[in-house]
């Protein structure tokens, strides 16, 4: 069981600066021109939104809290939406050529608030197990 | 109708519930008796979570004689993979307008 198989992970190079790259990762105008419209604040535990436009059954908004800030290296916050919550890690690698820029989104288990037994539970767990699951189906 | 990835998410978000399912993927059709003995949970409890499960379409029961029958139905996770493969298109997208984005930053 790896890590990728209970996770979403892209990764690309970009011919710039790792200072660039942060720089669009992290400045609120920024965001919004290739992600979404945000009140993104560089600050760990600030809470935020991503506003996008609405469609049916889905408020377009995701709710967000700030996990990690390490200028020009990584970026972490929470990725809440339809009563599920996964977290988003940016990582930055420099390079020769630019920056080898790294998302991971992962963790996907159920929202803290909903109240039901077992809203602790890890999806991460539950990722593997589902693993577990299909391989017996073949 | 499609079952929402919320509704298989909650009905698995349970360990026991988990464990049912599982157990049951595993091991092929049971009944509820066979389910109570084979774990510490008393029969209305495990029929409880069955009846969860079916909600989520993970579980399907089947009567004969006096017993019901269940049995899993993996297909009901696609949802899940579904949600993965929507974002995986989402991010691919968003990586491309970063890109272009970079490069009208460029001086």
């Amino acid at each position: 069981m790896t890590t990728a198989t209970r996770s979403l992970v892209i990764e690309r190079e970009m011919p710039h600066p790792p200072e660039q790259v942060w720089r669009a990762l992290t400045e609120g105008p920024l965001i919004k021109e290739w992600l979404m419209d945000n009140d993104f604040q560089p600050v760990v535990g600030h809470s935020f939104q991503f506003r996008s436009t609405p469609v049916p059954n889905w408020n377009g908004i995701i709710d967000s809290q700030v996990i990690v800030v390490e200028p020009n290296k990584k970026l972490s916050y929470s990725w809440g939406s339809l009563g599920l919550e996964s977290v988003v890690v940016w990582t930055l690698v420099a390079t020769e050529g630019g920056t080898l820029l790294r998302m991971e989104q992962s963790g996907f288990r159920a929202d803290q608030e909903a109240a039901y037994k077992g809203a602790n539970y890890g999806w991460q767990n539950f990722i593997g197990g589902l693993e577990r699951v299909v391989s017996g189906l073949e | 109708m499609q079952i929402s990835v919320e509704v298989v998410f909650k009905a698995l978000a349970d360990p026991t519930r988990r464990g049912i399912f599982e157990r049951l993927t595993r091991d092929g059709e049971q009944t509820v008796h066979a389910l109570t003995q084979a774990g510490s949970v008393s029969q209305p409890m495990v029929s409880k979570h069955l009846a969860a499960l079916k909600r989520a379409r993970l579980v399907r029961d089947r009567r004969r004689g006096r017993e019901t029958h269940y049995r899993a139905q993996p297909e009901a996770l696609s949802p899940l993979f579904d949600w993965m493969t929507h974002y995986a298109t989402f991010w691919k997208g968003r990586f491309d307008r970063l890109e272009d984005l970079l490069k009208r930053m460029d001086p």
